[in-house]
């Protein structure tokens, strides 16, 4: 049957040109369809650019030998080669007067063009022909290119004949013409401000497929702005209600389902209004509870909108009725086979956890069943779960199990998302110092170049600082234990930048502190470092400085200093470096070695790096030289403005001057340094800066501890404000972003939870309860995660959860059951008891009126039904639509491939056997593709 | 946003079509389908879910035969509701061509975006109703 099929399709297609194409175009298609590798389809696109170039260059061309040609420029581009030599081809098809080829024309301009380019000028004039078509079908498709083509500058070109679409007698029109003012909203909201309202009109359109689509815009429009919509609340209820009551037609169904896109939508916006609503969201609770109740969760779409319906409840404030329901819901997606429903149970628990904590704790070992499952997908999402819950109480063990991912993944967009996560866990739960710098060495090690650089800022403060308490030792023991990580680390090869920065500071500062390692050795590391990372300057920067530490505290304790073979051919090399601030450094350095102790030890005190620096911004330690220099003969100094004001009356260029305060901007030079009458003034346009670029951010957590800048710093060019030319462009930036932190430090701990110290050892004896079925590791890690929990409780949860949920026990009812399509029963019990209330005010009559809507049905209680007329009756019970029924027929009968149809799309492994046995039985003649004759739907 | 893409894409990673809702440059197109058509193809086990992350977008993906559908969405779209949306799309295909396959998209690259411009806009659902999203296509078919 299959051999006959394909055999039947090739001749259908070889022989006459199949679907009204010409051989040409077939060809072209088959040989793609055949290509076996990137590079044979490469080629054969090539050709077809060849090919095309000569042809659309022919006079004449037929019409329907242009749509030819204009599907093969879609496809050169699909595949991904440049087809800019047609695009006016397909821009003059949209001039054409037959429908398809202008709709072809349509299509692939949008597909060609951005809403920027050039040619869109050429079609505007066509789309506003062909919305005045009497076409609908032309006007249809003119507002589809709308939603494509038109920017912000030609939506006024548009905009009235789009208005007045909104009232087109067709459906499909006013459908198209609200989602093209979807687009204006979107490109430029002013555009459209005054046409909100039609957005609110179209929502009571007759047709449930422009209600459906009103939904998208308002969608928008009201996260933008929930206040002004808070009246439609029930009227958004009421139409979810008789969506779910089936009054819409019957072809908005999807497998049973009544229109459950729109229903998806629909909760949506109803989270949005509900939030933090009390009084909205009491109006939601029925039609919350009815979907829960009826909604079939045997199917993908069933679970869908259940799973809308919890986002929908942890956005709302919900009833404890609700809240129950929606965790039952989640309960059952974890003890789902399938890994979809697993990774929305996930997602769920995720967001409930924020309403009601406790609900993770029964799911504890679905959620680590999760986190140990192969799927990548999977586990990411339980990290994202696990993000959530931390607390102080397992954030190690959470962390831990972070960074452990962290370093198994390749992906740097999310390892750079789970580092952060990782650092900011750490830095919020921290229970010990110890561990924090543990965790911080795990991040920089393997995902150094990913993180923030006040990351790094962030662990040398807290290594200098210490407990913030007055406790000397655990602060020295701390250091230690640092010094004593990173002397390890450092062997490793290929380290990244910022980490090495962190290490060379660390031991630079404590590196000889606790006597425990000499001068020499820890030199000899420094050394080391700036060797193995000789293009990094950064990091040798930080490597000479904290060899000049080193040698300080030597130097102060009245040791000998010898410098070691390597640390004087590095001092050498960088003496004539070519970067100016390693050259500086180097000399530095050298100065300092030859200096006395009392010296050295004002320049670099022992352990000074928290200690603030007082700047004497009036440099009255000056003042004595000062007086002797006035003394001596020289001119007191002139501040700016009383110089200016002098220059004033004196200059003839006071014109100039007069004018500089009325104007913002100065076109004239910047003022010239004035002449040698003034010498003091030198000093204004030559200052002493303490660090060029980024020597200041390399430096600064180092120079916190120096009270030498001016002693060491000389005279340069004022850089600071000044964009670099040369060099590294980025230093610059962060010069100004990170130069703060660091210095701001005294006392701004930005670790509440570090002065509290190792308080947190958490009572493992409850490990030793455990059920002998699973898994003790598993029951371990259950505990640390979800801690707190007393042996009693994690018993009773394993007993009664313990045979693993996820296997076997999954809640799929038998199949021999046919899907309810009847409304249950007990429907009428929510009804009864709000006939009332609904027939007072329906809301959606309400909001008719409220419209002045032209379709008035006096009378009417149940506008709906009026307006879906049409509408099946409710009793459709067992007419299913029989494609559908023809489409699972294969899976009816077989409950296991009906489970992986809803699982995991429908039977790709039958698809892959019957493809291996087509190959075996050699019914390719022709074709060296087989799979493209496969039905999709098998 | 929602939808920011639909991929179809066959087993040997050849793209069947590509319609994106916001803009993309050739080259950005070319790598983002390179990157996401190695990561799904790679997973092709029954054991795992129909969803991957990739950059900032969540791509679901279901396979049909030889044919892979992938959708890209925003991250806070319903992963299941998309995936119940690709067969919605298959069956809206399958109504019109008749036990579709990959060729039949290939002959008729147009009309399957036909198909997709009546029910994706703007990068949201609009339309679900099978005949809908078909009688402007059959109305054009008739015409010829």
């Amino acid at each position: 049957m299959e051999q006959l099929k394909t055999i039947g399709r090739e001749l259908a297609m070889g022989s006459q040109g199949g679907f009204g194409q010409s051989k040409e175009f077939l060809d072209l298609v088959k040989s793609i369809g055949e290509a076996r590798s990137k590079a044979e389809e490469d080629r054969i696109v090539l050709s077809e650019i060849d090919i095309l170039k000569r042809k659309l260059l022919e006079p004449d061309i037929p019409k329907r030998k242009m749509k030819e040609y204009i599907i093969r420029l879609v496809y050169i581009e699909m595949l991904g080669h440049d087809a800019s030599f047609g695009y006016i081809h397909a821009v003059k098809m949209t001039h054409d007067d037959n429908l398809l080829l202008k709709r072809t024309g349509y299509l692939a301009v949008t597909l060609f063009l951005n809403e920027d380019h050039d040619l869109i000028i050429l079609i505007v004039n066509t789309i506003q022909k062909d919305l005045r078509s009497d076409n609908y079908l032309v006007v249809c498709a003119a507002l589809n290119a709308i939603c494509r083509l038109i920017n912000e500058e030609t939506i006024p070109a548009v905009l009235p004949q789009v208005v007045d679409l909104l009232n087109h007698q067709k459906e499909a029109v006013r459908k198209k013409a609200i989602m093209a003012l979807h687009r204006f909203h979107r490109k430029s909201p002013s555009s459209v401000s005054h046409l909100i309202s039609n957005f609110r009109k179209r929502l009571c359109d007759n047709d449930p497929g422009v209600m459906g689509a009103t939904l998208c815009p308002l969608f928008d429009l009201i996260t933008e702005d929930v206040s002004s919509y808070k009246d439609l609340v029930s009227s958004f209820v009421s139409i979810l209600k008789q969506v779910t009551e089936r009054r819409l037609p019957k072809s908005y169904d999807y497998h049973q389902m009544p229109a459950p896109f729109i229903q998806i939508k629909l909760l949506k916006i109803m989270a949005l209004l509900g939030c933090g609503d009390k009084s909205a969201s009491e109006i939601m609770y029925m039609v919350l509870g009815d979907l829960f109740r009826k909604c079939d969760s045997s199917t993908n779409i069933g679970n869908a909108i259940l799973y809308e319906c919890i986002r929908c409840i942890s956005c709302i404030i919900p009833s404890p009725k609700l809240l129950e329901a929606a965790a039952d819901a989640i309960s059952k997606f974890l003890k789902s086979d399938s890994h979809n429903l697993k990774y929305m149970g996930i997602d769920g628990l995720g967001r409930l956890i924020k309403i009601s904590p406790d609900i993770a704790e029964q799911h504890q070992l679905a959620v680590i069943d999760c986190l140990e499952d192969p799927d990548d997908t999977l586990k990411r999402k339980t990290f994202e779960l696990l993000y959530k819950m931390t607390k102080s109480s397992n954030v190690e063990v959470i962390v831990d199990r972070m960074t452990d991912y962290m370093i198994s993944i390749n992906d740097n967009h999310y390892k750079t998302e789970i580092a952060s996560r990782c650092v900011e866990l750490a830095e919020q739960f921290a229970p010990s110092n110890q561990w924090f710098i543990q965790i911080m060495n795990k991040v920089f090690e393997h995902a150094g170049d990913l993180v923030n650089i006040k990351v790094a800022h962030n662990l040398m403060r807290l290594i200098a600082e210490g407990f913030g308490e007055d406790d000397d030792d655990a602060d020295s023991k701390l250091r230690l234990s640092a010094v004593e990580s990173y002397l390890q680390i450092m062997s490793e090869p290929k380290l990244p930048s910022l980490f090495l920065q962190v290490i060379s500071w660390v031991l630079g500062e404590y590196g000889t502190a606790d006597g425990k390692y000499s001068a020499s050795y820890i030199s000899g590391k420094l050394c080391d470092v700036a060797d193995a990372y000789s293009s990094d300057e950064t990091v040798k920067g930080y490597a000479v400085s904290a060899l000049m530490k080193i040698y300080a505290f030597e130097i102060a304790f009245g040791r000998k200093v010898d410098v070691l073979p390597e640390c004087q051919s590095l001092i050498e090399e960088l003496l004539a470096s070519h970067s100016t601030d390693l050259q500086q450094r180097a000399y530095e350095l050298q100065a300092l070695l030859a200096l006395d102790a009392r010296a050295v030890e004002s320049i670099l005190p022992l352990d000074a790096s928290c200690e603030d620096i007082e700047v004497d911004k009036d440099l009255s330690f000056l003042n004595g030289y000062i007086q002797q220099a006035i003394e001596s003969g020289a001119q007191p100094y002139i501040s700016e403005r009383e110089r200016s004001c002098m220059l004033e009356t004196t200059d003839y260029h006071s014109r100039d001057h007069h004018e500089v305060p009325s104007h913002a901007l100065r076109f004239e030079a910047y003022e010239r340094p004035k002449p040698s009458s003034l010498p003091t003034q030198a000093s204004t346009e030559l200052v002493p800066v303490p660090e060029p670029s980024y020597y200041s951010e390399a430096h600064q957590p180092i120079s916190t501890s120096s009270v030498s800048e001016r002693e060491s710093s000389e005279i340069k060019l004022r850089l600071d404000g000044v964009k670099q030319k040369w060099g590294r462009p980025s230093y610059q930036s962060s010069t100004s972003a990170s130069s703060t932190p660091p210095q701001a430090a005294n006392g701004t701990s930005s670790h509440p939870d570090v002065g509290v110290g190792s308080s947190s050892l958490k009572p493992r004896s409850s490990y030793e309860s455990k059920k002998p079925e699973i898994d003790p590791e598993k029951q371990r890690l259950a505990a640390s995660l979800f801690g707190g929990s007393s042996s009693s409780r994690s018993d009773r949860k394993s007993s009664s959860g313990g045979h693993k949920p996820a296997k076997g026990t999954a809640s799929k009812p038998p199949k021999e059951n046919p899907i309810p399509v009847q409304p249950p029963p007990d429907l009428l019990d929510f009804g009864e008891p709000t006939a009332t209330s609904v027939t007072a005010t329906d809301p959606f009559k309400e909001l008719e009126g409220l419209m002045d809507s032209s379709s008035q049905d006096g009378g009417s209680t149940d506008v709906m039904g009026v307006l879906y007329s049409d509408a099946a009756p409710v009793t459709t019970t067992t007419s299913v639509d029989s494609l559908l029924s023809e489409l699972s027929d294969s899976s009816k009968g077989n409950p296991d491939t009906y489970q992986s149809q809803t699982s995991k799309g429908p039977n790709s492994k039958e698809a892959l056997e019957k493809d291996a046995l087509v190959r075996q039985m050699g019914v390719n003649p022709t074709s060296q593709n087989p799979t493209l004759f496969k039905d999709l739907l098998g | 946003m929602g939808i920011r893409f639909i991929l179809m894409v066959n087993k040997q990673g050849q793209t069947r079509l590509a319609q994106y809702y916001e803009w993309l440059t050739l080259e950005e197109r070319r790598a983002l389908e390179g990157e996401i058509v190695r990561k799904c193809l790679a997973r092709n086990d029954q054991q795992q879910c129909s969803f991957v992350e990739h950059r900032n977008y969540k791509i679901v993906y279901r396979r049909y035969a030889s044919l892979f559908f992938m959708v890209g969405v925003d991250d806070d779209e319903n992963e299941l509701a998309i995936l119940e949306f690709i067969h919605l799309l298959v069956e809206t295909m399958d109504k019109h061509f008749g036990n579709v396959c990959e060729l039949d998209i290939m002959f008729h690259l147009e009309k399957a975006h036909f198909m997709l411009e009546e029910m994706v806009m703007n990068g949201c659902i609009v339309e679900t109703s099978k005949a809908n999203i078909l009688s402007p296509i059959q109305l054009m078919d008739k015409a010829h």
